[in-house]
């Protein structure tokens, strides 16, 4: 929604939650949990039990001086863990641990190419909290019949990232959390599944006058679990808010449940309603310090990152925008083009065109995300593109052979020759092919000589039928005109 | 022979078990048999064990058994910090503490009675009962390790362990006639102990000698990988053999001593009497000042009570304890917690929930906080000036039973002498130095214990319990004079 169209311009600032993939929990020794049995990955600590203190995942650390890193943001000489205090079943301890007036890391930015830039606020460390099931119809605490909690995501690591209200608009909104997601998943820490809650984004949405210096009231949008989600939940606040403040309403400060299946926006509770969180420094741990060598080890752990690899795209290669785009925000597709062109020696445009055309659709097609866990080897695909390009396979010929590559494997040669794929060399076969094709299309022949040149199209689709696509379409075309003598 | 054995010290009985002269079997069934005999008329202990895990060879401590408050976690033992909230709570695990000294030798023989999460001075806020003063059963032990300072001084076991916030170890052991040690902070794991106020909670023993004292305290310190705030200490705990005090000088802060404000007249005069003992055994007394400890008690009392406010919200009866049934989600919590904590545990509750409140932080926690740091400094600067803090470590003599659980502010002053130290997180010992009568003149006419209180800076342990174990051999003050 833009606000030359409504008058209006969105304020947007996101806070993201990130769980960290390291192997244990925050606090404990328990390994993290992909779907066990519940309660099977608890301990005395991460339950809360009497007695019990916590110890800080060094890992944990390291991931997350890592995503300072990759922030661009400073890390804190000595960021120290507050307790947050408050009671609910999902929280053993009654309070969460989690950095507070001391962050680990702050003041930061991303910067989309070609896109929105913005501001990270603060990155710091917490803990997550368990999951609640309730059974009943609502599905929610308020109406269910009973209530029963699984202890295995808590204690999960959590860094949350908080950007400045910078983004502007919904669709700037799901670009910068795309190349942000795209950016931990390239460093490695994290899985980044917004469907299964490893990547969490609430936004906190306000609108004012365009000229405005100052920022309206905001709410916060919680439950927005996949990017269109995001975007539409913007979209949908942005809306509504624009309607109270023209109906001469007023936008009060609230919490904002987003259902993505009706649309609606629901409030959570009003901010006078909200806990006193009676914030303090956690006694049981000492503060983070992290040392020179800590930080140059996840300064040297840093991978190419995102935004480099776009430019790198560009420069280099010469790739389009919409092209490098997808192969930089799909990193293992990004990864396998690389390979393809090492082997190729060359032919990266080209490659990438098959990359991010038949090959994705071939990838999407059977739910594959990374490109290796397919038959296609890097090495194939460059022999195969080198075939079209030196004109020794046709584009229709190649799309079947990499079908088959995919699919099953093997190398594109033996399958050209094995199923006769290769072009015909033989021209008088071919003439004799374009012959018949010109005298069964008669009424295409009146148009081209009436001086439609695009009725052309079928007479050649009638050659590329007859040869199963593997005649040459330039030398096709031109046996057409030579005959029709234009 | 038994009353023989009784009356050794700990380290004297882990001696012969070693040599061969005691039986470790004997040792432990001589106490356990009189802890079944005897503590209906004290009430000191919550559980007992039916025998010693069989140990053989040689343990540093000569399996010589140990009473444990019931504040320390023990794996399948019911564990439950005087409150009825953790009735039947049968721990997973054994605390780092209690594991050492096992290990060392020193197996569990039971487990002891206490104030409601080591909140309280006399012990009269345990759930489970009172406890009753051996040297006079109609006063308190003192709290909140009262179980444990009585088992000691009336002979029912032959060491302890408890833990000191803001006197809970050195209070106790003053009111009953023993030796008790509140360590560096961080000098001993806290993994295990149920947590009251994290940054002020120490483990330490409670003894019949300072001897006694400094061999459990050679095998509880240390960093343990559990605790994050553990350090340990410096050098290996020596066993104390000085015999004078030259060279040494006692720093004595008017705002703690003979003549503060509270210090009854009988305390104070052994108090004077034992700093003149200290000048014969050629000490030097000087005078201190630590100008804000008087204000130790009111930053105490927003610290303590605001990180309990947060330690005690675990117990909402969802996981384990009892769990009031019926109800929405808030009756659960509401009434768990209303039937399962005592009034003093409320009140600190609803004081430390205040002080942490969103635009009151400021005012109380902060405050508090930079009260505690002023202490820390005034500490700091005293020992510029001396060796030793030294005062009185409770201003009265063991007080009657329900003369001040009407009045927490009284009950609150009993800590006003060793709650400086608490915040400032460096060593304290207590060493039995007389025995005076109450201002009142009531009690026993040969008076009750007065404990005497010695501080050192943070990681000082060697030298204070040398200090101690010079003046306890100078004042030979009888500690088996209370046993039953």
């Amino acid at each position: 929604m833009s606000n030359t169209a409504t008058g209006w311009e969105p304020v947007i600032g996101l806070e993201i939650h990130v769980q960290l993939a390291t192997r244990t929990k925050m606090f404990c020794g328990c390994e993290l949990s992909f779907g066990q049995a519940p309660n099977t990955r608890t301990c005395p600590v991460c339950l809360g039990h009497p007695g019990t203190l916590p110890t800080l995942n060094a890992q944990a650390v390291h991931y997350g001086l890592m995503i300072a890193l990759a922030l661009d943001c400073e890390i804190a000489p000595r960021s120290i863990f507050h307790r947050k205090n408050y009671f609910y079943p999902d929280l053993p301890k009654g309070y969460q641990i989690s950095q507070y007036d001391i962050p680990l890391a702050s003041g930061g930015h991303l910067e989309v190419p070609g896109g929105p830039s913005v501001r990270i606020h603060r990155a710091h460390l917490e803990e997550d909290a368990a999951k609640l099931i309730h059974h009943g119809e609502s599905g929610r605490i308020h109406g269910a019949g009973s209530s029963v909690v699984d202890f295995n995501r808590g204690g999960t690591p959590l860094v949350e990232i908080v950007t400045e209200p910078d983004v502007r608009s919904a669709s700037d909104a799901r670009e910068f959390l795309q190349l942000l997601r795209t950016t931990l998943k390239q460093i490695g820490v994290s899985d980044v599944n917004m469907e299964e809650g490893s990547l969490r984004c609430d936004a906190n949405v306000s609108v004012r006058r365009p000229g405005e210096e100052t920022y309206r009231t905001k709410t916060e949008l919680k439950n927005m679990n996949s990017f269109r989600f995001l975007e539409r939940g913007i979209d949908a606040e942005t809306a509504r808010q624009i309607g109270t403040w023209e109906s001469g309403g007023t936008v009060v400060q609230e919490t904002i449940h987003f259902d993505p299946v009706s649309g609606s926006l629901t409030p959570l509770r009003s901010k006078e309603e909200v806990h006193d969180y009676r914030y303090f420094p956690e006694p049981d741990l000492v503060p983070v310090a992290p040392t020179e060598e800590m930080t140059e080890r996840a300064r040297a752990e840093l991978p190419e990152l995102p935004a480099a690899r776009l430019e790198r795209y560009r420069a280099d290669y010469g790739l389009a925008d919409d092209v490098a785009g997808t192969l930089v925000g799909w990193s293992e597709l990004g990864s396998f083009f690389e390979a393809s062109v090492a082997a190729a020696n060359g032919n990266a445009g080209a490659i990438a065109r098959w990359t991010t055309g038949e090959l994705v659709a071939f990838l999407r097609e059977h739910g594959i995300e990374d490109p290796r866990e397919s038959k296609l080897s890097p090495d194939a695909l460059a022999e195969l593109v080198g075939m079209v390009e030196g004109r020794t396979l046709s584009r229709g010929a190649a799309k079947e052979v990499l079908g088959e590559l995919t699919a099953e494997g093997g190398d594109p040669r033996s399958i050209v020759e094995a199923r006769g794929l290769a072009p015909i060399a033989d021209t008088g076969e071919l003439e004799a092919i374009v012959e018949r094709a010109i005298e069964a299309n008669a009424a295409a022949v009146e148009q081209i000589r009436g001086g439609k040149a695009q009725a052309a199209g079928a007479i050649v689709g009638a050659v590329m039928k007859e040869t199963k696509g593997r005649a040459d379409g330039a030398e096709v075309n031109r046996l057409i005109r030579e005959k029709l003598g234009i | 022979m038994t009353a023989d054995v009784l009356r050794m010290s700990a380290a004297e009985a882990a001696e012969r078990v070693l040599a061969g002269d005691l039986g470790a079997a004997e040792l432990f069934s001589t106490y356990s048999d009189r802890i079944h005999q005897l503590d209906d008329r004290l009430g000191a202990f919550l559980w007992t064990a039916d025998e010693p895990p069989t140990q053989d060879g040689d343990a540093p401590l000569g399996h010589v058994p140990l009473a444990v408050k019931d504040l320390f976690c023990t794996e399948g033992v019911a564990t439950t910090a005087g409150s009825r909230i953790l009735e039947g709570h049968r721990p997973l695990y054994t605390a780092t503490a209690v594991r050492r000294l096992a290990a060392a030798g020193a197996p569990m023989l039971g487990k002891t009675n206490m104030d409601e999460f080591a909140m309280g001075s006399s012990n009269e806020n345990s759930g489970y009962g009172v406890v009753h003063n051996p040297w006079d059963p109609e006063r308190v032990p003192g709290g909140s390790s009262g179980g444990s300072a009585a088992a000691v001084a009336a002979g029912l076991a032959p060491w302890a362990i408890g833990t000191d916030t803001g006197g809970s170890i050195r209070q106790p052991a003053s009111l009953c006639g023993i030796v008790g040690l509140k360590p560096t902070y961080g000098a001993i794991s806290r993994y295990g102990m149920v947590a009251f106020a994290s940054s002020l909670d120490q483990c330490g023993p409670l003894t019949r000698t300072v001897s006694d004292a400094a061999l459990l305290l050679r095998h509880l310190v240390g960093h343990d990988p559990c605790d994050s705030t553990s350090l340990g200490l410096p050098e290996e705990v020596r066993l104390p053999s000085r015999t004078d005090l030259k060279g040494l000088r006692f720093g004595v802060p008017h705002e703690l001593g003979s003549r503060a404000e509270g210090v009854e007249t009988g305390v104070g005069e052994v108090f004077d009497r034992t700093l003149d003992r200290i000048t014969e055994l050629g000490g030097e007394v000087v005078q201190v000042g630590l100008p804000h400890a008087p204000h130790g008690i009111s930053a105490y009392y927003v610290i303590a009570p605001a990180e309990a406010s947060s330690n005690l919200a675990r117990y909402d009866g969802v996981r384990y304890g009892p769990r009031a049934r019926n109800g929405t989600l808030l009756d659960l919590y509401e009434r768990t917690r209303a039937e399962g904590f005592g009034d003093e545990v409320k009140r600190r509750i609803m004081l430390g929930t205040f002080a942490l409140s969103a635009g009151y932080y400021e005012a109380y926690y902060g405050r508090a906080q930079r009260v505690r740091t002023k202490i820390a400094d005034d500490f700091e600067a005293a020992f510029d000036e001396c060796d030793f803090v030294v005062s009185p470590t409770s201003p009265t003599v063991a007080f009657k039973l329900g003369e001040r659980t009407g009045d927490p502010l009284a009950m609150y002053m009993a800590d006003y002498c060793t709650v400086p130290m608490s915040l400032a997180g460096i060593p304290a010992v207590s060493i039995p130095a007389g025995l005076a009568r109450p201002g009142d003149g009531s009690g026993p006419p040969g008076g009750l214990p007065v404990g005497f209180q010695i501080a050192g800076p943070a990681f000082s342990e060697n030298g204070l319990l040398d200090a101690s174990f010079a003046l306890e051999q100078a004042l030979a003050f009888d500690t088996t004079a209370a046993f039953l």
